[in-house]
Order: structure tokens, then sequence, then C-alpha cells
């Protein structure tokens, strides 16, 4: 079985799951917040995106399996000098800078098999950026920084607008999805020269004539059926959602569970009909339903969930998954679950069966497979 | 010259050692440090060249007033200290 990393709030932590124990192989960046990270299957490259908070982020790489880490460019945005200098005699001391920051590296995505050393990254302020060098330097996706509703844009849960989910079609990698909170959902048919909005997304808390506005909708997370990418699902702010024409349009999925708010998906690699998700109480709670944790499962495409809680506490449970704290394996069989509790959770035999891998680990961000040998 | 120090926390993550460098404001001192050492620079100041909100620079003993363009002047032998706020969770 595959290593499993944690990025959590103070480091970045690898396991291997098929001990006991859920031995930690390794620990780095220890209390450091560590808020993406990825394991390139292309060509092994590790790659950690921190956010030191005083000192900003930054990105490290590992060429050796972590091992030995770099640290490399992170994305940024150009500074802005069409300012006159600042004049100690006028009004206006101290004077401003209005331009952006990236605050946080929200994502990090290989680009597809045939575009080595891409690197696309998911930020805050909702840039999206990518690098051509595995991370040796960065140009922002300056068509989707500049689309005129971005004014419209705004933050779902920090100040500023975030992309959180960039999936890269395998079959094209010309065509890629983003999600952001909040704008909804993006498609770039051409490599992000150009984007499009997607549609068929509902915001309850808008007012009734905005609550289809793609712009307004906060998507938490985007994922896609990898042997059929056209299937792309949602869970949103306000529900669950489904595409079946690569996130162009979605429909809300309204069978029973026991909520359909939450923050994390997970998309089958294989079966378009099958996605895992982890309800909670919403809107601001944020916590397992009746304090029992569960993880849910539809296998007909969002007509029914199955809802499993074997193996997860079932009492006094107040944790929460985040929006990539929930992963997959390649065989679509096994699943892995951090929380804000920083409990780490691995689902057998399709997610049906859970044990506790590690108790005591600080609030995670993101889990993710190390790829198969 | 002045002579610029670092706070120990960032030399956890850098090698930034104190050193004197020139420059009549404070933004021409960082400039020479950060042609120096380039690495320093997103560590203290963001994007758009910015103290880093959680950063704080002092010269003489008085904080900077300009933190966004670092115009505020350096003289002869003045110690600039590079700091920042602790927090965490």
């Amino acid at each position: 079985m595959p290593q499993i990393h944690v990025a959590s709030r103070k480091g970045l932590f690898t396991l291997d799951p098929e001990d006991d124990e859920g031995r930690i192989t390794s620990h780095v960046f220890t209390g450091d917040p560590v808020t993406a990270v990825l394991h390139d299957p292309r060509d092994g490259s590790l790659y950690a995106a921190l956010n030191l908070g005083h000192f900003g982020v930054k990105l490290h790489r590992s060429d050796d399996g972590g091992a030995n880490w770099q640290e490399i460019a992170a994305p940024a945005h150009e500074e802005e000098k069409d300012k006159p200098p600042p004049d100690p005699m006028s009004g206006d001391w101290p004077p401003k800078k209005e331009g952006p920051s990236v605050e946080m590296i929200w994502t990090l995505v290989p680009g597809g098999t045939d575009q080595p050393g891409t690197i696309w990254a998911g930020t805050i302020p909702g840039g999206l950026f990518v690098s051509r060098d595995k991370g040796e330097s960065w140009a922002l996706n300056e068509s989707l920084w500049n689309q005129p509703s971005r004014p419209h844009w705004f933050g779902g849960g920090y100040d500023s607008a975030g992309i959180h989910s960039v999936l890269v079609d395998p079959r094209n990698s010309a065509r890629i999805v983003i999600g952001v909170s909040c704008a909804g959902a993006w498609i770039s048919e051409d490599g992000g020269a150009s984007w499009e909005s997607g549609t068929g997304m509902r915001n309850a808390y808008m007012p009734p004539d905005k609550a289809y506005e793609p712009v307004a909708q906060d998507p938490h997370r985007l994922a896609q059926c990898l042997d059929a990418p056209e299937i792309v699902w949602c869970q949103h702010h306000n529900g669950i959602f489904r595409s079946t024409d690569g996130a162009r349009t979605f429909t809300e999925i309204e069978a029973e569970a026991p909520s359909l708010f939450g923050f994390a998906v997970a998309a089958h690699p294989h079966d378009p009909e099958t996605a895992w998700f982890i309800p909670a109480v919403k809107d601001e709670f944020r916590y397992a339903v009746d304090a029992r944790m569960a993880a849910m499962r539809t296998s007909d495409g969002g007509q029914s969930f199955e809802v499993f809680t074997q193996g997860l506490p079932q009492q006094n449970c107040f944790d929460l998954v985040y929006r990539q704290a929930l992963d997959v394996d390649g065989a679509g069989e096994r699943l892995v679950m951090g929380s804000t509790t920083g409990n780490l959770w691995l689902g057998e035999a399709g997610g049906t069966s859970w044990r506790q891998v590690q108790a005591y680990l600080p609030p995670i961000y993101q889990v993710a497979f190390a790829p198969e040998d | 010259m002045a002579r610029i120090t670092f706070t120990g926390h960032l030399r956890r993550h850098l090698d930034c050692p104190d050193m004197d460098a020139p420059g009549a404001t404070v933004g021409e001192v960082l400039t020479a440090v950060f042609t120096a050492n380039p690495q320093i620079r997103s560590y203290v100041l963001d994007d758009q060249g910015r103290v880093r909100k959680h950063v704080n620079l002092f010269v003489n003993g008085a904080p900077v007033t300009d933190r966004d363009f670092l115009s505020d002047p350096v003289a002869e032998g003045d110690e600039i200290y590079v700091l920042q706020a602790l927090s965490g969770g």
C-alpha cells in the first residue's frame, strides 16, 4: 500500500498505513503550517507549500523522496510600480500600496503526463499560477486574474477568494477545471488562455435572484473521475452537485443524507457513478453530524447515499474534514481522511469500514496517497 | 553604512547574519541586503515590496512609518532591526 502524506498545522507527516501502529516514517517542517503537499506521480518529486505566517508563503521540493528538501520559488504576484514616490509632506502619510500578495498556496496539482515539470498552484487571493520547470519559476494566469467578474469574487472563510481545486483532464492536458471559494467553477479548454464559468450550482444564502449566479457560488471542493473526467463532483457550501459535461453545467443532488453540507469529496477513479463525502453540520458549526463521525458514498450517480460508520467514533466527535483532507487510492478501494482534531482514519473496502491510524496529529489540511509503483 | 540585524526566528529558516549595508532610506538599505542575499527578501517583504504584516522594522529603536514604500531615512551608522510579532496556535 502506498504511503500517506499528511499536511498539517505543524508540519508534513508521512505514514506507513500497513503498520498497525500507524508508524510515522517522516516528519519535516516540524511546527510550520504545511498548506499543501504534492507527490508528483510523473517523476516522484515531492512539493510542500508552507505558510509561515510572519514570513509568508514558501515552497519546498524534494527530489529524493523526502530525504532532503530545498526551498524553491513560490508563486508571487508581480510588484506594481506605477505609483509616484511617497511625499512625507502630503496628508496621505503613510502611503499605501494596493497590489496583491499571495497569502496561501491552497492546492498543488501536476500538469498532464505530456507536460513534465508543469505544476499548477491554486492560491489565496484567487490567483492561479503555473510553473513549467518544477517550481523553479511561476507565472500568474493573467486571463483568469483579469476576469471582468473578479470584483464580485469574495472570500469563503478567508478574507479573499481562493482556488482550492484544479482538475487537469487526463485525456487532454489543455482542459482545466478549477474551483473557487467563492467564484464558482471555471473551465478552460485551451490550457488557461481563456475561461468560462460553470453553471447550475445554487447558493441558498444569496438573494433569490442571485442564487444561481455562477460567480456567487461556493464550491468547497471539486473532484473528477479520472476514467471519465466529464464527471465532476462538487461538495458545495449549499449541497452536493454533479456535472456530466466537465463542469459546464451542474445538477443538484437531493438524495437523503445525514447532511449535504461538508467540505471534502473524493471521486472514484474508475466508476463515474461513485463518490465519497464527509457530512458535517452546516453552516458555521462544522462538526460531525450528531457528533458521530460518518463517511457517505453514492454508487448510483447521486440518486442515493450509503452511510458508513464502522470504525469511526460515534459519540463526542467534533471533527471536521477539510477540503483536501480526503483521498482515494488508484483502485478506488482504500480511502484516507484527516480531521481538524488531528484524527487520521483509513477506510477499507470502498470506505465501508474504517480504522483510526493516528489520534493526536495537529489539525490536518490535506491527506494524499503517495503514487503507486 | 547602516547595521542591519535580523530576528533569531528568521535564522531558523535562513542564513542571515548581521551585516552592514549602504543606503539613504530603509528601502535602499534593504535593496543592498537583498542583493547580497536574495532569499531574505520574500521573508521580510510581501509580493508588492511592503513589509510583511507581522514583521516590524526599527531604525535606532523607532518603528518605520512607511511600511509600503520604505522611504524612512537612514543615516550613517544607524541600526536597523528586523523583528516579528510572534503568534501561533
